[in-house]
């Protein structure tokens, strides 16, 4: 097979640039494609293979059950672990390689180096351009758009739980990323600290058009920010539901809790159906 | 005066209240004649032989000696352990070529090279070089490589996903993270390094505070012996404070070193 072969065996299908289309006005991200992603740990099969285009500029939940291969899915993407078969690409071409600089990800913990300080710790999201000052002002900017700026000084120790996770994610968006993935951040705050961090993400979001890719445990957090949310069980996508709801969107109305209640009878289905018999 | 100051004043204070408090009892005793002068001198007797070695010189030329031989000790064992620690911490292969040998020689009491050393180096410089090298060497190499195995996993798996290089993950992530568990090694090898000194100029020297100690023994000058043990345990204290102070200024962004 030459290389031309390949290369239109891999192009992308109308539909799916057509989507894209939709989002490119106002995006600076990069869609995500996806075929066949597997992924097996010894004889346990966590992925079994997963397809999927996900437009540029998009915001994707990813939902399921603990153990259902959904941060699995989210350490292939960011390549800290590798595909055990398939493959994925950022971007229109399969063939471009991979710059793993533009997706940063974001972890439940938040990561910070404790030895550094707040604003050095933002710098680390700058990777090697850390030693232009021009490149370092926008450290700066990026904690005064997350609230910090005037912590810039404090060691990460005297921090609350939601500030790390706030000086985290001016870590991740200071490079001006592509792409961002997000693993479980919220999960372990406090309910008011979350809904407050949901809030700066879905603005950072808007603001910056990058793709978002959120995995969480939380339902009704995974409608209330998403353009889509994603159902995975059992290593393979059960549900790809897309959310029209207008932003801003009000917590607790009517449409989004419809959604929910759609996409936690498709999580519990099975339960049901071992009740009823 | 603020109440800080005043905190740090009494915390000084409590440091020394005890220390103090048993010399004056020392003292006490020793005048009233419960202590007799040829089992343990009064204090007062202890300070007057002290000044008049100083006066001499030879108190000074013997703390120097000891003191040089202690810190040429300390640099090349704790450099080597440093840096062994290191390279088995960063390298599992190397760990495994190496680690039968070190554990072999650690769990030898090497103040029971004694005799073989004298072989080796007779009485002069080298051989209690080579002792304090040896004690200090196995405290620095086991907590560095401790430090370096248990950094948080999480934070060079962070690390890796910002692109840092080898380098810069060492220099920013790895070596800051073993720092506190270095220092614990550093403090352990300091004690180390006074109980070898001790131990080798004893037996073998012919200057330093363990040699005077000796040459006080033969004459049954009591108190320049009870001045050389008391000397030994100064400059601990003082080797000891340094280390802290050190600590703390490297680890200041430690929660358990933040000052309040």
């Amino acid at each position: 097979m030459t290389a031309a072969a390949i290369a239109m065996n891999r192009s992308v299908p109308e539909y799916w640039k057509a989507a894209d289309a939709e989002h490119a006005d106002a995006s600076s991200g990069l869609s995500l494609t996806i075929r066949g992603l597997t992924k097996s740990f010894g004889s346990q099969q966590v992925l079994k293979g997963v397809d999927l285009h996900i437009p540029a500029g998009q915001f994707v939940t990813i939902v399921g059950k603990s153990g259902c291969g959904k941060s699995t899915l989210l350490r292939l993407l960011v390549g800290l672990d590798k595909p055990t078969n398939g493959e994925f690409w950022y971007g229109m071409d399969p063939a471009a390689a991979p710059d793993q600089s533009v997706v940063r990800v974001m972890f439940q913990e938040p990561r910070l180096l404790p030895w550094a300080r707040v604003l050095a710790n933002v710098e680390v999201g700058l990777g090697r351009q850390r030693s232009d000052a021009a490149v370092r002002q926008r450290a700066h900017e990026t904690l005064n758009e997350v609230g910090l700026g005037d912590r810039r000084g404090e060691w990460p120790a005297v921090l609350s739980g939601g500030q790390k996770q706030r000086v985290a994610l001016a870590r991740a968006l200071v490079s001006r990323p592509k792409v961002l993935a997000l693993d479980e951040p919220l999960g372990a705050l406090d309910a008011l600290t979350r809904i407050s961090m949901q809030r700066l993400l879905e603005q950072v979001w808007r603001d910056q058009g990058f793709t978002a890719l959120l995995v969480t445990h939380d339902v009704s957090e995974a409608v209330a920010l998403a353009d889509r949310v994603l159902v995975i069980e059992d290593g393979v996508i059960k549900l790809d539901l897309r959310v029209d709801i207008p932003r801003p969107r009000q917590r607790g109305s009517v449409e989004i809790a419809a959604l929910e209640g759609l996409i936690l009878d498709e999580l519990f289905r099975d339960a049901r159906a071992g009740e009823d018999a | 005066m603020s109440v800080e100051a005043r905190s740090w004043h009494s915390s000084v204070f409590v440091q020394w209240a005890l220390p103090a408090a048993l010399v004056a009892l020392w003292e006490t005793l020793s005048q009233f004649g419960l202590i007799s002068n040829r089992i343990l001198p009064a204090p007062s007797a202890v300070l007057l032989a002290g000044w008049k070695l100083a006066l001499t010189g030879e108190l000074w030329r013997n703390i120097g000696v000891s003191f040089l031989r202690a810190t040429t000790g300390l640099v090349i064992g704790g450099s080597l352990g440093f840096i062994l620690g290191l390279t088995n911490g960063l390298s599992k292969g190397f760990e495994r070529a190496t680690d039968t040998l070190i554990q072999m020689v650690r769990n030898v009491p090497h103040l029971a090279l004694i005799p073989l050393v004298i072989l080796w180096f007779g009485i002069d410089e080298t051989a209690k070089i080579f002792l304090v090298v040896l004690g200090v060497f196995f405290p620095i190499y086991i907590n560095t490589l401790h430090g370096i195995r248990t950094v948080d996993p999480q934070l060079i798996e962070m690390a890796k996903t910002y692109g840092m290089s080898r380098w810069e993950l060492f220099w920013r992530v790895i070596l800051p993270g073993a720092l506190p568990s270095i220092f614990v090694g550093l403090r352990y090898a300091l004690g180390f390094m006074w109980l070898t000194l001790i131990v080798a100029e004893t037996i073998a020297a012919s200057s330093g505070i363990g040699y005077m100690a000796m040459q006080a023994r033969e004459f049954l000058l009591v108190d320049i012996v009870v001045l050389s043990i008391l000397i030994y345990a100064l400059l601990g204290k003082v080797a000891d404070s340094t280390a802290r102070l050190l600590e703390r200024s490297c680890l200041s962004w430690h929660p358990a070193f933040q000052r309040r």
